[in-house]
């Protein structure tokens, strides 16, 4: 079976500086897969390449064995590739109920329906219905997003993203600026995503990484620096140098 | 526990297809001005027209975020095919708003390509720079357009073939506000379908739409394209029923004019330009009546103020006012049916 | 021909000293004031009024051409604009559409909404033959001016002190207030001057673009194209903007007057389409 997603000597050049160098990356499927690395690393460039916001300057993006190295990035998340935000990235006007059935209906191609209501269909229904009983946002459906409290809001993020059925979710720093209460409930939640979804966590917070990965690759520089399982990398010297003793002043 | 929520998503998803109170008094006072007011029909008429102008601009503004400053070249052009083909023997209304409709279309679909790229300035100045093209362009085809003089000898035929318009304008009027409770009622059901969503998503994040996986550019299209047939409907409108075309449908000030129709009632929720359009309209009737020369010292001081205090804050306040008044009447009909405020919508 | 050059080219300049306060609205505070005809029309009033009431020599109300509306300029910087940076374009266009059509009603209701004469003094007027060309001595004088106006103000942008904060300001205005800088001061200087300016260009052009009370709203696109295709990251963008208008327009007239602005228009909507920044922007 093909790997979830996959690149092939990826390569992004921001004029003469190298923001990705030649990244050969695998993430298998069911994979729980961290990709961690000091600030500057280029772990944003890597996800914008990998969604389509950027276009590599060499190199292949596989998602399931298919090459989507030119799609655009919105046939990517058709295709199964959906990703959520460092930052929050909500539809505050909106309230999660329509900002989830905005998700559904759009995957189900429901977006160029101009005529039907959009709480006519039973599917779309019962689809919210269970993503917001797993992402516990069945009592602020009906709020409006930018009312939510910043857990929630966060939850709501990958909800969205969750939302689009993906094959593949790549989750960038989920846990960020999620005050200590709350951060329990978020790390359950996205522990339970259902093992068919690959995961591709791009993370800071170590505690989250250990819990939660079974691999853990290091980018440097814009480079692959090392891959393995959470012990290897944990107990890798080289790692400690570049990327464990940079987050301890951080 | 599931079942309710099935329930909350469910009356969640439709409640904003429904109609509420408030909208079915407000077409129930429309209708009955068609009775009452007969010695208004003429200004009714136009007030009808600019509300439909305005809730057309309100759809590629209020729903898609795109400012443009030039939204009457489509207003313009569908009078012009409107009144042309009136005065080359087609005379029946439906089929010239239809040619419109189409006409003003294709110009936006074609047109929506230039205002997809670039900055809200850059938008601006494109759509700007479209209506003045076209401005130039009638000005300079006066064997098709009369010029400066404007086309004249347009006459109408019957509506359906039944219908005579008249001087006093009351079959006009009655013409007018049938076109546009109709456009009305598609533009609704579009705002509240998938559709429509998403176009709201997109409004407020783009960024997150694409993420989605909505195809950002395309609902544009689509959206500025059906907002240009609406305004050229609108512009046909007021070529049948005055029966005169000039340049003046073009200029700069109408599109000018449109917008602040528009933010005088909101923007964003469809009802905003028909409240802009009876408003706007009589505050130009008082003002004029009082200033003759210089009512539009009052219109610009309005518009000053209303930027200054914060529009969408005293819009929303309106509203709610509206709302609660409304809301009174509410509460003792329903139990479970939470309300919609007009904003929603 | 090269009459017709000449001529472009002091109808392009006379546009730069109208617009570059608006290029730096724009570019330093990036909002769209499209009000900024209004303050060129306030200094053509004046000379206008000090001429024709009180018999001032043309050249005497230049500097008041200059200081009114720099004056009403600052006024409104400090009391409204500044509430509106922060604002939403939208809100901005519908402010300075409110201020236009108010500044219209208002001038047709004080001064008439028939055209003003300007009568330039005699030495100014009548032609003479240069090389073998055709020159105006006013069109002349204008480019005199409106030169040295230029000089001076690419000269005080790059070579002073007031400069480079002005030019740290329109960079990064967050940066800029992090160093020491007064933003606030030097959003309104700039304002001041750029209104100044434009009433200075208000009232040497009188003779040429004509004034009545519609000026703002006719002139509005053609300052609106000045700044758009020409960029508003630098001064020069906007000036080789304004003097390609304004030959193009000249000889647009002169040579196929039954296309009009058509060609300036369909010209200015390809440019921004292709160059969103604007023709002589370095692309950022």
């Amino acid at each position: 079976m093909a790997p979830a997603l996959e690149t092939r000597g990826l390569v992004k050049r921001f004029g003469g500086l190298v923001a990705t160098d030649d990244v050969t990356f695998k993430l298998e499927q069911g994979a729980r897969h961290a990709l961690i690395g000091p600030n500057g690393a280029g772990k944003t460039t890597f996800i914008n390449l990998l969604t389509g916001v950027l276009t590599p300057t060499s190199g292949q993006i596989l998602l399931e064995g298919e090459d989507i190295t030119r799609l655009r990035p919105e046939l990517r998340v058709q295709r199964g590739l959906a990703r959520t935000f460092q930052i929050n990235q909500l539809f505050p006007a909106m309230t999660p109920l329509e900002t989830l059935g905005l998700a559904v209906s759009e995957r189900m191609g429901g977006g160029r329906d101009w005529w039907r209501v959009i709480g006519s269909k039973r599917e779309i229904v019962d689809e919210i219905v269970e993503i917001a009983q797993r992402f516990r946002l069945t009592d602020v459906l009906d709020e409006r997003t930018s009312n939510l409290a910043y857990g929630k809001q966060r939850l709501l993020e990958i909800a969205v993203a969750f939302a689009c059925r993906p094959r593949v979710l790549l989750l960038d720093e989920p846990a960020a600026g999620v005050p200590e209460a709350e951060r329990h409930e978020l790390l359950a939640t996205v522990a339970a995503l259902p093992r068919d979804v690959s995961v591709l966590l791009i993370e800071h917070d170590m505690d989250l990484v250990f819990s939660f990965a079974d691999r853990i690759s290091v980018l440097v520089n814009g480079a692959l620096f090392t891959e393995g399982t959470v012990e290897e990398v944990s107990s890798d010297p080289r790692v400690r140098a570049v990327y464990l003793g940079e987050s301890v002043d951080e | 526990m599931q079942s309710t929520t099935a329930e909350t998503v469910r009356t969640g998803l439709s409640r904003r297809g429904r109609w509420g109170l408030g909208e079915i008094a407000f077409w129930l006072v429309a209708a009955a001005t068609l009775f009452f007011l007969p010695e208004r029909h003429l200004i009714l008429n136009e007030i009808a027209i600019i509300g439909l102008f305005a809730l057309s601009l309100d759809l590629i503004l209020g729903y898609a975020g795109i400012v443009s400053l030039g939204h009457a070249a489509f207003f313009g052009l569908g009078a012009y095919v409107a009144g042309i083909l009136a005065k080359n023997g087609i005379t029946d209304p439906l089929a010239g708003l239809v040619v419109a409709a189409i006409a003003s279309a294709i110009l936006g679909f074609v047109t929506s390509f230039l205002v997809l790229r670039g900055s809200d300035l850059t938008k601006l100045m494109v759509t700007l720079g479209v209506a003045l093209v076209l401005g130039e362009l009638a000005n300079q085809m006066s064997w098709l357009t009369g010029g400066a003089d404007g086309l004249q000898g347009i006459s109408m035929g019957p509506i359906l073939g039944l219908f005579e318009f008249d001087i006093f304008g009351t079959v006009a009027y009655a013409y007018s506000l049938v076109v546009t409770f109709v456009l009305f009622v598609l533009a609704r059901r579009i705002v509240v379908s998938p559709f429509g969503l998403s176009l709201r998503s997109i409004r407020d994040n783009p960024l997150r739409a694409r993420a989605v996986g909505i195809p950002v550019n395309r609902r544009l299209v689509a959206v500025y394209t059906l907002a240009a047939a609406y305004a050229g409907v609108a512009g046909g409108l007021l070529a049948q029923t005055t029966q005169f075309v000039s340049l003046d449908v073009l200029a700069f000030h109408r599109s000018a004019d449109v917008m602040l129709v528009l933010v005088i009632g909101g923007v964003g929720y469809l009802y905003g330009g028909l409240i802009g359009a009876v408003v706007f309209k009589v505050l130009q009737d008082v003002l004029s009546a009082w200033t003759p020369q210089y009512w539009q010292f009052w219109i610009g001081l309005i518009l000053v103020l209303l930027v200054l205090a914060g529009r969408e804050r005293l819009t929303d306040k309106a509203r709610f006012a509206v709302k609660r008044f409304f809301g009174r009447f509410k509460a003792q009909r329903t139990d479970a049916m939470p309300t919609t405020s007009a904003r929603e919508i | 021909m090269l009459t017709i050059l000449f001529d472009g080219i002091a109808y392009g300049m006379l546009l730069f000293v109208l617009a570059c306060g608006l290029a730096v609205t724009l570019g330093l505070m990036n909002f769209v004031n499209l009000a900024h005809g209004a303050f060129a029309m306030a200094g053509g009033y004046v000379t206008a009024v000090l001429m024709n009431r009180f018999g001032v020599p043309f050249l005497l109300t230049l500097p008041l051409a200059f200081a009114v509306p720099a004056i009403i300029g600052l006024v409104l910087e400090r009391t409204l604009y500044k509430q509106l940076y922060a604002r939403s374009h939208l809100d901005q266009v519908l402010f300075s559409i409110g201020l236009v059509f108010m500044a219209v009603a208002a001038v047709d209701y004080t001064m008439g909404s028939q055209q003003q004469m300007i009568q330039i003094p005699t030495w100014l007027q009548g032609r003479v033959e240069i090389l073998g060309i055709q020159v105006g001595l006013y069109r002349s004088f204008i480019i005199a001016v409106c030169g040295v106006l230029v000089v001076a103000l690419q000269f005080v942008l790059t070579r002073t002190r007031f400069g480079s904060r002005l030019r740290a300001a329109v960079d990064d205005p967050r940066v800029a207030r992090g160093l020491g800088i007064n933003v606030s001061v030097i959003f309104a200087t700039t304002f001041a001057v750029g209104s100044g300016l434009a009433g200075l260009g208000g009232a040497l052009g009188a003779e040429i673009l004509g004034l009545d009370p519609t000026f703002p709203l006719k002139f509005m696109i053609y300052f609106l194209i000045v700044v758009t295709v020409g960029g508003t990251t630098s001064i020069t963008g906007p000036f080789l903007g304004s003097l390609l208008l304004g030959i193009a327009d000249v000889a647009g007239k002169y040579y196929v007057p039954s296309l009009g602005a058509f060609v300036i228009y369909t010209l200015m909507i390809v440019v921004l389409v292709l160059r969103p920044q604007g023709l002589f922007a370095r692309a950022r």
